[in-house]
Order: structure tokens, then sequence, then C-alpha cells
């Protein structure tokens, strides 16, 4: 387990995770999570199907107020504030960036889609959210495929380049708090590759946590690492540490040797 | 690469087709013949009548006989005052049913807890929309009429008629906003929105097609009915047009009732006449809904 104190020459904690149990209908899903995520780094979360990762992401964002048979107990603190006990939960999702594993472009033109956000948040003046699109459409590597149809569907977009579109609403947000759920399951090698390269470029403006069922994925991108499985937190370590020989937990050797999940 | 007629021919070797393979296909064909006859005879009522109408109630239609008051115990003259009436009763009748019915209808399906109450709602719902309308007449008879002294006035019928269809804008408008994936709405939220901005800048304007389709059933049905608005606001005749909500009127649906049945001497195509004013105007209301929903639809894909 991660210490509790902050390590010299480690950067300055972002998010704390103590304690977090989340059930689902009285069954827990996953149990006694303490992990800390320091502030821009790209953290890995690696794990099988069923692992609890997605219900993680959820608790971070609350999005589990949406689903009442779930519970939570423990505490989340992000810059200083339990967010689990958090009432402002717009301004919290306003601030942390999902990106599903589908990619989601609603059935708005692409510029649209990336201006919901800034809209959102009360940004009105056309020059202000040109600007915010431009930005935002560049940073996620599809400005110069797009941008002579930014008036067209983004649900029309190919998979790869909604899921960049995804990106860049996520980006349009501004976020402290990036987090990429299987971001790379529908989308062909080059663009993963292409959206790899644009998270370790923007991980020097937000924290990164990287949900992913592809180890060497987690391995390419993140400095620490986490495995869940079986519904809890097996091990939590910096990347190489995680997946180099000297592991010293059985089941995360056999995981991302690929034995099993 | 040419196709060469080889490639059309039947598969032979390994390919070639057997008595299952026949019988099936037999089989489907079959069946679509039957489904398509099925279909067809569907048109065929809608055909009929319209062909009908036009033929028989054409020659009666003219500027005069739309926009002047009837004259000579309704034998002669036009039936303005009942088509401004029908429009009237229409009019107000959406007035209040539409926003009730979205309303409920985004209730409904984007706030409402998935309990017994809700369950409850939606069942009440179902059976408003079954029960008979010389039922909701007598209701609003009661209820508008008599209890808030309404009287018989284009008001008490409007509202008889608002509650008698607000059940089908109510299920048309919730089934679209369902029809909306669930996705949508949580990407929305992810955004920091607000189920209220989520509801309004993404939700319904993806079911707006669904929700023009209940108004314009509401629209049709309103228009047509006779019974709720017999008792309630609608007159037998009226040689002046209504000057406020207050006022009886006179409507396209009971003045047909009344030019086929209650009037001796009636020439034959009146009563033809009306009913093909009265289906016209649904009509053109229907399609005026469908162009606009094939314009939201060219702007809108998902």
């Amino acid at each position: 387990m991660v210490s509790e104190s902050i390590a010299p020459g480690r950067a300055p904690i972002k998010l704390s995770v103590r304690d977090l149990t989340i059930s689902y209908k009285g069954k827990p899903i996953l149990s006694n999570v303490n992990l800390e995520i320091e502030e821009n780094e790209i953290f890995g979360i690696i794990g099988p199907a069923g692992a609890g990762k997605t219900s993680f992401l959820k608790c971070l964002n609350r999005m589990d107020i949406f689903t009442p048979e779930m519970s939570i107990t423990g505490e989340i603190i992000m810059d200083d504030v339990d967010i689990l006990k958090m009432r402002n939960v717009y301004e919290l999702r306003r601030r942390i960036g999902v990106v599903f594993p589908l990619p989601v472009g609603l059935p708005l033109s692409v510029y649209d889609n990336v201006a919901l956000a800034p809209r959102l948040a009360g940004i009105k003046k056309k020059l202000q959210l040109d600007e915010i699109v431009e930005q935002c459409l560049q940073r996620a590597a599809l400005w110069d495929e797009v941008k002579d149809r930014l008036n067209s569907l983004g649900s029309l977009l190919s998979g790869g380049q909604q899921q960049r579109l995804t990106i860049a609403r996520a980006l349009s947000q501004e976020p402290d708090l990036l987090c990429l759920d299987e971001f790379s399951i529908a989308v062909d090698p080059v663009t993963t590759m292409r959206i790899e390269g644009v998270l370790k470029e923007i991980k020097s403006e937000t924290t990164i946590i990287l949900v992913t069922n592809l180890v060497q994925q987690a391995r390419r991108l993140a400095s620490r690492t986490a495995f869940f499985h079986d519904a809890s937190c097996v091990e939590v370590n910096d990347t190489e540490e995680l997946f180099t020989g000297t592991v010293q937990n059985a089941v995360t050797r056999e995981y991302v040797e690929g034995r099993f999940g | 690469m040419s196709v060469t007629a080889d490639s059309f021919s039947f598969p032979q070797g390994a390919f070639a087709s057997t008595g299952l393979n026949l019988r099936k296909e037999k089989v489907q064909y079959l069946f679509r013949l039957l489904f398509m006859l099925m279909t067809g005879l569907l048109i065929l009522p809608v055909a009929l009548i319209l062909g009908m109408l036009v033929y028989k109630g054409g020659p009666a239609i003219s500027v005069d006989f739309l926009f002047t008051d009837p004259t000579q115990g309704m034998t002669a003259g036009g039936i303005f005052p009942a088509l401004f009436g029908t429009i009237w009763l229409v009019a107000v009748s959406l007035l209040f049913s539409v926003p009730l019915g979205i309303a409920a209808a985004i209730y409904l399906s984007e706030y409402a807890p998935n309990n017994w109450l809700t369950r409850l709602i939606n069942l009440c719902i179902i059976n408003l929309a079954g029960v008979p309308s010389i039922v909701h007449a007598l209701h609003g008879f009661g209820a508008f009429v008599l209890f808030a002294g309404m009287g018989t006035s284009i008001l008490a019928a409007s509202l008889t008629l608002a509650i008698m269809t607000m059940p089908v804008v109510i299920v048309a408008t919730k089934e679209s906003l369902q029809a909306v994936p669930q996705s949508f709405r949580e990407a929305t939220w992810n955004l920091g929105a607000t189920r209220w901005q989520t509801i309004v800048k993404v939700v319904v304007p993806n079911a707006v097609s669904g929700i023009l389709t209940g108004i314009i059933l509401e629209v049709s049905r309103s228009a047509g009915e006779t019974a709720p608005i017999m008792f309630t606001g609608a007159v037998f005749f009226l040689p002046f047009l209504p000057q406020d909500l207050f006022d009886q009127t006179m409507a396209l649906s009971l003045h047909l009732f009344v030019v086929s049945t209650q009037v001796p001497g009636m020439p034959e195509e009146t009563p033809y006449g009306v009913a093909l004013v009265l289906i016209g105007l649904v009509l053109i209301m229907n399609s005026l809904s469908i162009a606009f929903r094939m314009y939201l639809r060219g702007k809108k894909k998902w």
C-alpha cells in the first residue's frame, strides 16, 4: 500500500482515496480501496472485467447518484474536499472530464459538441468559443480532419474520430482530472497511438486516470498503476515495479503476464 | 473484374440447393406476399373514404361554402361558423394539453423515480386514454359547465377535449424522450450539466419529432370528436360567430352529424362536403407536421 506521507521528490497529491467501499444492492463491488493520485501524473488502473474499475470512476464524478442501488462509504479527497459529501456535484463534474469506452458523439455539430461544456459554464461570446473549440480539437489531434466540416454532425464521424471528439469535449471543460475508461476499445491501433500521444502531452496540464484492460497500455503511459481484482484493490505501485519481476503479489504477476483476465 | 453470367447461375457442388433450402424459400416468399397484401388492405379504406368524399363532396366545396354562414335552416349557404368553431376548439385545447402533457411526460421520463407511485401514475394515464369519449363529455359537463360555472362555452369544451387527448400527448412524448439514448444524458451530465440543462440542450431537441407526432394525433382526434363538445360547448345552430371563450360555438364534427341526420331536405352533397372539409383540415395539419419533422430529421441524426 502507498504510504500516507509525501515522499521527497513526489508531486503533491491530487486525489486521495481512503477506505472506499462501493456496493450495489448490498453486494460489494469494490471494497477498501486506499490509494493516492499525484498531480500531473497518468495513473493507470488495470484489472479484469468486473473488478470495479468503472464503478470507481463513477464515484469520482458522483455519477453514482443516478444509480440509487449504489451505496458508497469511505472518503475521496480531491483538493482538500471530500467529494462524497459534496453538494455542488455539477461543479465537480465540470472539473472532471470523462471519456467512455464507446465514443458518444452527441447529435450536435462537431462545433457544438466541443462548445457544449463551455456554454453550460456560461461562456457565450462567439470569439471565445471559436478559440476554445479550435484549441481543444487541436489538442485532441482532430482539428486537421474536421476543420472544414465543423458544422456537420459529430455523430457521423468515424469511430476513432468520435472518440477524439469525446476527448476534445472533455478537454473543453478544462478538467483538473481526466478519466478515461477503456478509451481504446472501439478505436483502431493507429488512432489509439495518436490518442496516447495526446495524453502524454496534456498530462502537464491535468491529472489523468487511465482505466484500461490492455496491460501494455498502462505500462506505456502510466507512471503508477493500481491493479483491481475481485472487487478489491490488490496493489498500487510504480508501473515498472508492478510489471517487472520484483512484484511481490502473485495475483498481479499472473495478471500482467497474461495468465488470466 | 467482370461479372460473368456464370456467377448468377445456381451454385453447384457443395453449395447445391437442397430440398430444405427450397422449402424455406417458398415459405419465406409466401409470408412476404401475405404481409404485403395485408399492408395493401390497410391502404384500401383510406383510399375508399377519400375517393368517396372527393367524388361526392367535391362539388359542394367552394370559397362561399367555406366562408359564409349557413342559411335557410342550414340547407344552403356555407359552414364558416362551424369551421371557425372547430379551429377555436382545437387551438384552445392544445393551449392547455400540450404544455401540461409535455411537462408531465418530461417529469415521468426524466425525473420520476421508478417506484410504485410512478407506476400508478403511468397506469392512470393509460386508463385515462381508454375512457370513452361520452364519459369525458359527462365529466366535462359536470366539472367545467356546472361546477366551475363556465356554462356551455368554448372554454369548457376545449378543456374537456384537452383532458381527453392529454394521454396521447403524454405517452407519445414520454416514448420519444425515452428513445433518446441514455449515453447522451450521461455524457452531458459528465460535462457538469444539471438535469434541466440536459433536458433542454440534448434530450428534448432529439425527441421533437416524436412529440410533434403526439400533438398531431391530438389535433386529429380533437377536431373529429363530437360527443365531448356536444355536452359542453358546441351547438346545433348559431347564426353568429363566437365573440370570446365563454360563448358557445358551432363545430364541424357536430355540424356533420346535424346535416346528415337532423335536417330534412338537405342537398346530398352538403354532408360529404362538410366531411371533406373536416378530413382536409386534419390532413393539412398532418402534412405540415410531416414536412416539419422531415426538416428536423434532416438536421439531427445519430
